[in-house]
């Protein structure tokens, strides 16, 4: 294996978790801050004014 | 690498979590039921007789199910902020950056502006009852100076040269100069000194919020890292 391959296998390794987790966290956010549900709405709804999402 | 990212992002959005949402609940709670009685009709700003300021408000274990809700979406929330936060940390680190307690307040900062202070420039943390323009409109608009406030901070951290400021520069401004979705009228009911401290104290623990998350973040990445290694 050459040494560029080498590296851009270490690039990848550190890229493709990092972007998983990027992912996962805006669906979290995207979720309890913006996903209008009325649900989910009514149970974050303090939280969504408190943070400054845009609410109603 | 993943279940070190997942594994610090969770205690520090956790811990911080907790803390934030108490000191919501404390703080900003109080002043969002007072503009509720507003927005119900149960006080009417303006009517025919003064209106105490201060009114008798529900405590803090009077709603015991819509605050343990607020505590869970909180933490919910600042976990999801931390997965963003702690990826990001693991590409720096990657590119030679030290992470640890104390550049996590930075990085708190730069998180602040990002989701807080950018957007909340234009489009205020908003009282319930204030008038607003549709939510979906409001939510591109949030997500797009989200973006672009996100990538200026990485730029002005990371860029170290002076097109990369200038870039940061722009995409600061430009949400702002371009505006966002606004009201046709104003309708909102509640008295202008609750919005204002509503604003404050959203703003106030929003910052305390994201430096206590960027602490813990980079706490926990170099506490799991040594743990790894050990």
């Amino acid at each position: 294996m050459t040494t560029k391959a080498l590296k851009s296998t270490a690039t990848a390794s550190q890229i493709l978790p990092a972007l998983f987790a990027v992912v996962l966290g805006l669906g979290i956010v995207t979720l309890t801050g913006h996903v209008q549900a009325s649900t989910l709405h009514d149970a974050a709804h303090d939280v969504r004014h408190a943070t400054g999402f845009p609410c109603h | 690498m993943f279940s070190r990212i997942l594994t610090s992002a969770l205690f520090a959005g956790a811990v911080a979590g907790l803390i934030i949402a108490l000191l919501q609940l404390f703080f900003v709670q109080p002043v969002l039921l007072h503009a509720e009685l507003y927005e119900s009709g149960a006080l009417v700003h303006f009517g025919a007789d003064p209106v105490t300021a201060h009114p008798e408000l529900p405590g803090l274990f009077d709603e015991p199910m819509r605050n343990l809700l607020s505590v869970l979406f909180t933490m919910l929330t600042y976990t999801g902020y931390a997965l963003l936060m702690v990826a990001l940390m693991s590409i720096a680190e990657g590119r030679g950056h030290a992470i640890t307690a104390r550049s996590g307040i930075l990085w708190g900062l730069a998180g602040f502006v990002t989701f807080h202070l950018a957007p909340g420039f234009t489009l205020a943390p908003e009282v319930p009852g204030v008038a607003a323009a549709d939510v979906g409109a409001r939510q591109i608009w949030w997500f797009a100076t989200v973006a672009s406030a996100g990538l200026a901070m990485w730029l002005i951290a990371f860029g170290s040269n002076i097109v990369a400021y200038a870039v940061a520069a722009l995409l600061l401004l430009a949400p702002h100069v371009i505006g966002a979705p606004e009201p046709d009228v104003f309708t909102g009911p509640v008295p202008t000194e609750i919005g204002a401290l509503f604003a404050a104290r959203a703003f106030g623990v929003g910052l305390a919020a994201w430096v206590l998350l960027g602490a813990f973040a980079g706490y926990f990445w170099q506490a799991e890292g040594q743990r790894a290694e050990a």
